[in-house]
């Protein structure tokens, strides 16, 4: 389908750690569209973040090691690429933002500086009165309030939600293909949080870019996502449309996940439900399905091999021996 | 009526901040700027708030970490507030604290059952074969295995250790426990177990809770009544289903509204809130709420509304427009 413009083929990663090498990501697929969101979700260690950064090509080295798989974007193996073009994909191509903008801003430039850098990087025909028009044109569009000013300030002059908008001025600058998005909104305020969520959708209306947003927090994927993915240690568990996932979710990890969050519209000091348990660690992995010790429906074969991920209806594929 | 169990009136905490070579005070720091509140015996007041709304330095002043700049804090009708360490020593058997961070509250250098056993310890109860006794039931109270008891902090998950942070809090039976965020750095299929264990706990146990988060959900989750916290004081108080169903401060209306559901079908559209949360070192005048307030007029720039009662006695809130401001229509 051209429609595609990104394909994650059975990837796998591992690292080396004190315990030998260990897989944190294994066999792991899935698309991106042209123009759509695509929500990875999952909970600390899943294995989200370590997927990005795979397709950034920027896995801590020599301890993060693709171990099989192919990342195409259109027909290019992100995986084959040598390091020569790596600046020509990263930025260009695929942009990316992190939880924390604080440590991606560089704290002794002025935020004029440094989007202006981003600017000429990827459009150096531009002159220096054009790149600083451009500047103050991005900032406007990420809704930073007197850009004019702003871009004399420093990273620690204003505040997270101002800087998490800088980063995406930057990431958008070169107009990529591809953004994606780590966690983007997790170390903010829940009202700052919606700005961002907002600010996110309307760009992706205008300029069309594809994003990747990974996620713990399943409500920030009902609210923008179109598609979704679930992780669960290491795995994709189950992806579906959002309006199919929250409908009906049928892996056992997503309906206990569905069931466990707090929701204001619940009787107060009920007991909610539970995942028993916990994730099993990266040296305990069973050699069967990985979610087998907290499952409330465990059988027999569940013990023996992970089971395949398979569609159960339209776009909706889940990895569990109780629809295969 | 029997007094609450817990009462904090008019309670202020200002940080000084120092500057230049003299280490001068050049600023303060608006923490907490006179708030009352109170917590009955065996229920669960939930303080919501933003970052730097000043919900965790109430719950600091309360058990003793901080002496307040001014203001009272009652429990069981005595005022502890800036108690000297005697003192403060006896109140700790009735009042307690569960940290956000159990990790950082835990002696990575004690084992588990080093670390229970020291409540005992300091308040001299049961012979040591006792106390071994009571560590495992403890143990076993919050959920834990009894086995576990030799090893050291660094060996259980997240969710462990604050069970851990959870048993130590309840080891001498106290009437109050100050929970700071017990849950927000817990994976959501985790944060369940620990919520459940809580509210067991509290029925258990007759425990009252005063439990800070800025997570409204959460907080809704587990809370009697509910206090919303902005910027060093109380926006609104009220039962807990009625400020969700009839918030009547602006403020929580918008608090409702970002909060993201998990149901594709109920996408909050537009923010309701523009701009940032001001510095508590320069907090505007009149309404601290006012210059972010989508029905702001005049009076809210000039006069700081009072927390006065509405729609019924037990639902309070400090705005001049109170219920002007109503929850949008979700698409």
């Amino acid at each position: 389908m051209n429609n595609t413009i990104l394909r994650v083929e059975r990837l796998s990663v591992s690292f080396a750690t004190e315990k030998g090498r260990l897989t944190a990501v294994e066999d792991v697929s899935f698309s991106l569209r042209r123009g759509e969101t695509l929500g990875l979700v999952g909970e600390s260690g899943c294995g989200k973040s370590v997927t990005a950064l795979s397709i950034m090509r920027l896995l801590p080295r020599p301890a993060g090691r693709i171990e099989a798989g192919r990342i195409m974007l259109e027909n290019t193996d992100l995986l084959r690429l040598p390091a020569a073009d790596l600046p020509g994909l990263r930025g260009r191509r695929i942009a990316m933002i992190f939880q924390e903008p604080m440590t991606a801003l560089n704290p002794v430039h002025r935020l004029g500086q440094q989007v202006a850098e981003a600017v000429h990087l990827h459009r150096p025909e531009l002159d220096d009165k054009a790149v600083g028009q451009e500047v103050v044109a991005m900032l406007k569009q990420v809704r930073i309030p007197e850009p004019t000013s702003r871009v004399k300030a420093y990273p620690h002059q204003i505040s997270g939600g101002m800087r998490q908008r800088v980063m995406i001025a930057m990431a958008l600058a070169a107009r990529p293909d591809i953004l994606i998005a780590d966690e983007p909104t997790t170390a903010l305020d829940v009202t700052i949080q919606a700005q961002i969520l907002s600010l996110m959708r309307d760009l992706q209306a205008e300029t069309g870019t594809a994003i990747i947003f990974i996620t713990h927090d399943l409500g920030v994927i009902a609210e923008l996502c179109h598609r979704v993915a679930v992780m669960y240690a290491g795995r994709i568990v189950e992806s579906a449309a959002v309006e199919t996932l929250f409908r009906s979710p049928r892996h056992p990890y997503t309906q206990g996940l569905l069931a466990a969050i707090p929701r204001l519209d619940r009787t107060p000091k009920a007991p909610l439900a539970t995942i028993e348990g916990t994730v099993p660690a990266l040296d305990t992995m069973p050699p069967g399905c990985r979610f087998a010790n907290r499952c409330p429906r465990v059988m027999e074969r569940c013990h023996l091999a992970p089971p395949p991920l398979v569609e159960v209806g339209e776009g909706h594929a889940v990895a569990c021996y109780l629809y295969s | 009526m029997s007094a609450p169990l817990l009462q904090i009136e008019d309670l202020t905490m200002h940080f000084p901040v120092r500057g230049g070579v003299l280490r001068r005070q050049v600023a303060t720091v608006h923490a907490v700027d006179g708030i009352r509140l109170s917590v009955e015996a065996g229920q669960t007041l939930g303080l919501v708030g933003e970052s730097g709304c000043g919900k965790t330095t109430v719950g600091r002043c309360i058990v003793g970490l901080y002496k307040p700049t001014a203001g009272r804090v009652r429990f069981d009708g005595r005022n502890i507030a800036g108690a000297g360490a005697g003192e403060l020593k006896k109140i700790r058997r009735d009042l307690q604290m569960i940290f956000q961070d159990p990790f950082e509250s835990l002696n990575p250098r004690h084992t588990v059952g080093e670390i229970l056993g020291e409540p005992f310890d300091i308040h001299r109860i049961g012979t040591s074969a006792d106390r071994a006794a009571r560590v495992q039931a403890l143990m076993e109270r919050v959920g834990m295995d009894p086995g576990a008891v030799d090893r050291f902090p660094h060996e259980f998950s997240g969710g462990q250790r604050q069970r851990i942070g959870i048993a130590r809090a309840i080891a001498l039976n106290p009437r109050l426990v100050v929970c700071d965020e017990p849950v927000s750095a817990l994976d959501v299929s985790i944060q369940s177990q620990i919520l459940n264990l809580l509210l067991k706990l509290q029925q258990e146990m007759g425990l009252a809770y005063l439990f800070i988060a800025h997570d409204l959900a959460v907080v809704k989750h587990v809370s009697d009544r509910i206090a919303v916290m902005y910027l060093g004081k109380i926006m609104e108080q009220a039962p807990a289903e009625t400020l969700y169903r009839n918030p009547l401060h602006p403020y929580t209306v918008a608090l409702i509204a970002a909060i993201p559901e998990a149901d594709p079908f109920r996408r909050k559209v537009h923010p309701l809130l523009g701009g940032d949360v001001p510095s508590p070192l320069n907090p505007p005048p009149g309404c601290r709420f006012h210059p972010r307030c989508p029905i702001a007029i005049q009076r809210c720039r000039e006069e700081a509304p009072m927390l006065k009662a509405a729609a019924g006695g037990d639902h309070l809130v400090a705005c001049h427009r109170a219920g002007e401001l109503r929850l949008p229509d979700t698409g």
